[in-house]
């Protein structure tokens, strides 16, 4: 990263606010974490210090209460699925984007930016019965062609910008060579662009692990539930015992952080990516 | 979905698409093979995806539409009963209050997590260790779950457990109250618990949008005598523009859609003091199964939330550098 300012110009203003921004986000997060080892006894009398006993047992009645066992696998299977089948479709679309000439794709793009901009409760409730009478209700795959469906045209212009910078040289020669369009796309094209294609499967991995809405309504089987809503269902019933329920939400939160702080740069990327010019 | 919510999207498809308008190949000619079908097979990259989308959301939202104009309450028959939901929708004290808590929270939203996010990002485009590790922990409540979130500060915000409790013990009482309980605090609770969700992102972004700006902008400004201060005002701000706008623009759109935070803190309570547009027609939909009085909610609120769409789409396709 550049630096803006010049060595003459003292940084330490810079980092007494920066620091003080630093708490403000960092805090909560560590009292959330901390919180999660006391009692509901400590809670009253030590609510905000730093635990005087670490009550482990925290975690494997807020492991067993919510049912992990359960609702982690949920969560893997609808994640893992989401992003195969959504970068299954975005990949194809993004290369037709880019590189296939294709009269109106300014109108596939006009047609992505209406439907992405339709709140979600508009038409959540006539995909309910639409679901119902397909009898994809309460199952793991309706929920995950709903997810593809919501995350695809995200990931289509993500590709999208990566296949564009990509160089033209390999393509120019297969076609030389006759190859045909599928073959380049999956000789050629795909072999090149993993960054984009994990940038992208992070992004929407990420979104549908976090989801909540949609599963709270196409998955009402407690065995299918995904971790975002048994973790919801999981405060509402043990709403006054803090310590639990914190305990679940670092369940929850840690594998997040983990794979943020190894592949942080490419998160950071992706999600970046609409704000700043090409 | 929380990172990929709809505003977050919405702003990704149209900077990509209006950016980079024409740089498609022309094919290689290759002879002897049907003009027709090999269009065909162009577009046989694009159809999978368009099919998917269109079942998911175009078409419900097409028939979601249709029953604003119906007295439909989900199970029997609808009748058209034409634009009664509507009027109804304008005499409707709960609504209106809705709309308006909307638009302070996009005026709160718009003002606040803005300028702390380029207070933090100005600052750390300045420092010269430590930006990695800064921006790092900045972008980790982005990372979260709503529903962690309202965790985390319903928690410090509880009027026995939280920070307003014990400073209460040191004296200070002015935040000992609950937060979410009271009309007044209510809403502000909420956009504060959202905007500690969403500085990080505003902070990262407009940090990569600074270390673009060319560095000898500043030297010559600061050549001139400027401040830090006025080298921001001057150099700083209208480098980032487009990306402001951008993020303006995002904003936007998600205070207007905003219903995860709402409806798990509070549930649009006490007394619809916070109620959104969004939680309203939810409430509409699944509590009083009144469908098409929330399919005309979800009408009003497409067509509030695509006015700023549709006046940065036509700008810009226009060619206007904003």
């Amino acid at each position: 990263m550049k630096s803006v300012n010049q060595r003459s110009q003292s940084t330490i203003p810079n980092h007494v606010v920066l620091m003080i921004l630093l708490f403000v986000a960092l805090l909560p997060v560590l009292s959330l974490l901390m919180n999660s080892f006391k009692s509901t006894a400590e809670l009253g009398s030590n609510p905000l210090g730093i635990p005087q006993t670490w009550r482990i047992e925290n975690y494997t009645e807020a492991w067993a209460g919510g049912r992990y066992a359960t609702i982690i696998p949920n969560s893997v299977i609808i994640t893992a699925m989401t992003i195969v089948g959504t970068l299954a479709l975005a990949g194809p679309a993004a290369y037709g984007l880019a590189r296939l000439k294709l009269r109106g794709s300014d109108w596939i793009t006009f047609y992505f930016l209406v439907g992405t901009s339709v709140p979600a409760q508009l038409f959540i409730v006539p995909l309910f019965i639409m679901w119902r009478d397909l009898h994809l209700l309460n199952t793991r795959l309706g929920l995950i062609i709903i997810y593809c469906g919501l995350s695809a045209p995200f990931a289509t212009y993500l590709l999208r910008s990566y296949f564009i910078s990509l160089p033209e040289e390999f393509i120019e020669a297969a076609r030389i060579d006759g190859a045909s369009n599928l073959q380049i796309f999956l000789r050629i094209i795909m072999p090149l662009s993993y960054p984009g294609f994990l940038t992208a499967g992070l992004v929407v991995g990420l979104g549908a692990w976090n989801e909540f809405l949609f599963a709270v309504t196409f998955l009402s089987d407690p065995d299918l539930k995904p971790i975002s809503t048994g973790l919801y269902a999981f405060q509402t019933r043990f709403a006054r015992d803090w310590g639990l329920t914190n305990a679940g939400a670092v369940i929850m939160v840690l594998p997040i952080i983990i794979l943020f702080l190894f592949l942080q740069r490419r998160f950071v990327e992706g999600l970046t990516q609409g704000g700043l010019k090409a | 979905m929380a990172l990929l919510s709809q505003e977050y999207v919405l702003g990704v498809i149209m900077e990509q698409a209006s950016l980079v308008k024409d740089t498609t190949l022309a094919p290689v000619r290759q002879p002897s093979v049907n003009k027709n079908l090999r269009a065909l097979g162009r577009w046989a990259f694009v159809i999978p995806v368009l099919v998917v989308n269109s079942i998911v959301v175009i078409i419900p939202s097409i028939i979601g539409i249709a029953y604003a104009f119906t007295d439909w309450n989900g199970v029997g028959a609808a009748n058209w009963i034409g634009l009664e939901n509507f009027t109804k929708l304008f005499q409707d004290a709960i609504f209106f209050k809705a709309f308006t808590n909307n638009v302070i929270y996009t005026a709160l939203f718009l003002t606040i997590p803005i300028a702390v996010g380029l207070l933090g990002a100005y600052l750390l485009a300045g420092i010269k260790r430590g930006q990695v590790i800064y921006r790092l922990i900045y972008f980790i409540p982005y990372i979260f779950l709503s529903v962690i979130n309202t965790q985390i500060w319903r928690y410090l915000l509880h009027p026995r457990y939280g920070i307003g409790a014990t400073l209460a013990d040191y004296g200070i009482t002015f935040l000992d109250f609950p937060v979410f309980g009271r009309s007044e605090t209510a809403l502000i609770g909420i956009v504060f618990v959202d905007g500690w969700h969403w500085w990080g992102f505003l902070v990262v972004i407009y940090l990569a949008a600074m270390a673009a700006v060319d560095i000898e902008l500043y030297e010559v400004a600061r050549l001139d005598g400027a401040t830090r201060f006025q080298q921001f005002r001057f150099v700083t701000l209208p480098s980032i523009r487009s990306t402001l706008i951008f993020t303006i623009l995002i904003i936007f759109i998600g205070t207007t859609l905003v219903f995860d935070h709402v409806f798990i803190l509070t549930g649009g309570g006490p007394a619809h003091a916070s109620e959104v547009m969004a939680t309203y027609l939810y409430t509409q939909a699944f509590q009083n199964f009144d469908v098409g009085y929330a399919a005309s909610i979800g009408v009003i609120l497409a067509l509030w939330v695509s006015v700023p769409i549709m006046m940065f789409y036509i700008l810009r396709r226009r060619g206007w550098e904003i």
